[in-house]
């Protein structure tokens, strides 16, 4: 199993009435809740976090792109991931991803991530997200229904530049490019692991299990409501002839709380779990799917997104949110129990724990994540004992990697100086 | 009205024929055309009306390699050759009214009469149009009509938000046909038109509701600014549907034209 600490980085300042005095938390959020003073600590708390997530020993710590988003300080998630290429020593860097159609021209990824994989030491897990509607279409005004062409062009520039050896010439429809040679180039040859975060699009399953890419679903809505999207997925691995049903083919993102007890659990965590669900997930459904955006024949399978016009902006309850799947939240045991339903239920490998929820302080923060690394975590580890090679879905750090603070000390210096 | 087929080079396109006299091709906007629509019905009493569909509108095929403004107006005047048509009035209702400038502006000399109804095409930054891609179902009689009680009744005909499976027809549709029109109008409906309306050399009426709150009248006058001679009619208490609500004014202002 892979177990990625993963932080949206919502904005916690949200105000009590904000659902009732703004119709999104996205695109068009009044640009007055946000205060750049304030946004030092969030920024500082929230790159901590992660970095204790890593000395905990998870697996990865993860960071994603979103656009004028209330619930997601991350526009460059590349700027994330390069503060924890510094102070984070063995987790992989997992960024899921970048919106690849909405670089200009799109060898900026091929070479920022390069970046990355090069200054952590090959810990790189890259993630190419379509992008949503709200941040591919009504943030970064991408033309709907030529987003995806536009993505599958930029997919196709990136790992050519990647692979190839040589400069060489790109005449796509999108970018025009005479001289192709990035320069740095990832340390993982030919490319990173890549893992393709999606909403159900019959096409994205294609697509990743065509280039052997795990296919990531990042909901919000839990393990329950999951099971019908990831069983479509397995069948289609199945059906597309894939040579094996490796769990790594799949991730899920699940809000995971855990405490002494499930009483515990409430009281801690409660507050935080529902201005996260209540709060933060405000999005006016006019922005949810600009026509053309979704393919028709996935409308046609009925895999509707969380956003899509029937979403309901229903007030949930804690108790709702947990018997709902929504989160998995209570005792060590009680959310080993539900990781396990999880874990097998939709048989994936690589989960990405949304441990940070909503406005929740760090240290209660610390105190959830310190339960699941030590209490849960090692439980859950042999989960695909017959997949434990598996080795495709997943960064190849080199050993000996470079640490930060190398540099020669007063002595030495003075020494240097004096020869 | 009938619904014919006609090959396009590109693509097979649908479009509805009806009526006798001076042809006229009307160009739809992005909401499409209505079955039984009677703004055709009222055009084809004066005109042999051709009113093809884009590539994904109704039942017709979608046509993926038309992406830009100039497929858009290169394709259009295939379909006016492969009807056979020379010099026929054209009409254009808000998208169908860009497109028509866009065709009249890059073949001045094979279109002497154009009718720009409500017509997109222009941006001005003190009049932004509304974002008719985030625009929720509810939302559309507020921006389209001026009676906005008869609009709600108009549009929402038929409408069955709780059936999942009226509700997936309907995301089809909107994916098909909005997905087409995104191609020229989103995320701003502008691809350039103001630089090239200079070429327009065909007598031009422009035709607008004074209530029209989706592309307001200031638009009318900028449009008239940039085609030389046009003419402007302005027609009270109707929206930007102004060919539902004031569809007899509509075709006494296209007939101005000869």
């Amino acid at each position: 199993m892979k177990f990625t600490w993963f932080n949206l980085m919502p904005w916690p300042h949200l105000p009590d009435d904000f659902r009732e005095k703004n119709r999104s938390v996205w695109v068009d959020i009044d640009q007055k809740l946000f205060d750049p003073v304030k946004s030092n600590a969030v920024y500082n708390t929230y790159l901590d976090l992660l970095e204790y997530a890593d000395g905990l020993g998870f697996d990865g710590v993860g960071c994603n792109e979103h656009h004028q988003n209330g619930y997601g300080l991350m526009p460059s998630p590349n700027l994330i991931a390069a503060a924890l290429t510094r102070r984070t020593k063995d987790a992989a860097i997992v960024v899921l991803g970048n919106s690849i159609a909405l670089y200009n021209p799109p060898v900026r990824v091929a070479e920022e991530f390069a970046m990355l994989d090069c200054m952590s030491g090959g810990r790189l897990v890259a993630g190419f997200p379509v992008g949503t509607s709200m941040d591919t279409n009504f943030c970064y005004g991408q033309i709907p229904s030529l987003t995806r062409e536009k993505y599958a062009e930029a997919h196709d520039l990136i790992m050519r530049a990647w692979h190839e050896r040589e400069p060489f010439a790109f005449n796509g429809r999108y970018n025009k490019l005479r001289h192709v040679n990035i320069w740095p180039r990832p340390i993982q040859a030919p490319n990173p692991p890549i893992h393709i975060p999606g909403g159900g699009s019959v096409e994205t399953y294609d697509f990743c299990i065509d280039n052997t890419y795990s296919y990531s679903y990042l909901s919000f809505t839990g393990y329950i409501r999951a099971k019908a999207l990831l069983d479509g997925y397995w069948r289609r691995v199945e059906e597309r002839g894939a040579p094996d049903k490796s769990p790594y083919r799949a991730g899920f993102a699940q809000t995971i709380c855990v405490a002494d007890t499930d009483e515990e659990a409430q009281r801690l965590y409660e507050e935080h779990v529902l201005y996260f669900y209540n709060r933060c997930l405000h999005v006016y459904p006019g922005f949810a799917d600009a026509p053309g955006y979704r393919t028709i024949k996935t409308i046609q399978s009925g895999a509707l997104s969380q956003y899509a016009p029937n979403f309901s902006f229903a007030t949930l309850t804690w108790k709702d949110l947990v018997e709902g799947g929504h989160v998995i939240a209570g005792s060590p045991e009680t959310v080993r129990q539900r990781m396990e339903d999880l874990i097998t239920g939709l048989h994936v490998g690589n989960i990405f724990c949304l441990m940070h929820v909503g406005n929740m302080p760090a240290e209660k923060c610390m105190y959830s994540t310190k339960l699941f690394a030590e209490k849960v975590m090692p439980k859950l580890r042999n989960m695909f004992p017959e997949y434990k090679d598996d080795s495709r879905f997943w960064c190849h750090p080199i050993g000996n990697r470079a640490k930060p603070g190398s540099l020669p000390d007063a002595r030495e210096l003075a020494a240097a100086g004096g020869r | 009205m009938e619904l014919k087929t006609i090959a396009a080079p590109r693509v097979p396109v649908r479009y509805y024929e009806g009526g006798s006299g001076t042809p006229l091709v009307f160009l739809h906007g992005a909401g499409g055309i209505m079955p039984n629509d009677p703004f055709l019905a009222a055009l084809a009493k004066k005109y042999h009306v051709y009113a093809p569909l884009l590539p994904g509108y109704g039942d017709s095929e979608e046509c993926p390699e038309i992406r830009d403004m100039l497929d858009f107006t290169l394709h259009s005047w295939d379909v006016v050759d492969a009807l056979g048509l020379k010099n026929p009035v054209l009409a254009g209702h808000s998208m169908g009214g860009m497109i028509a400038a866009e065709m009249a502006a890059i073949a001045p000399h094979d279109i002497s009469r154009l009718a720009l109804i409500c017509p997109a095409g222009l941006w001005l930054d003190d009049h932004p149009i509304p974002d008719l891609f985030s625009t929720l179902p509810f939302e559309f009689p507020q921006l389209l009509f001026h009676n906005v009680e008869q609009g709600t009744a108009l549009l929402t005909a038929g409408m069955a938000v709780d059936d999942p499976e009226w509700l997936k027809g309907f995301l089809v549709t909107n994916a098909r046909q909005l997905g087409m029109a995104g191609r020229i109008l989103f995320p701003i409906p502008d691809r350039g038109l103001a630089g090239r309306l200079y070429r327009i050399k065909a007598k031009t009426v422009l035709i607008w509701g004074d209530g029209d709150r989706l592309i307001v009248p200031a638009y009318a006058h900028a449009f008239r600014k940039g085609i030389a001679g046009s003419e402007l009619v302005v027609i009270p208490e109707a929206g930007h549907m102004v060919t539902m609500e004031k569809t007899e004014q509509v075709v006494q202002a296209i007939a101005r034209l000869g």
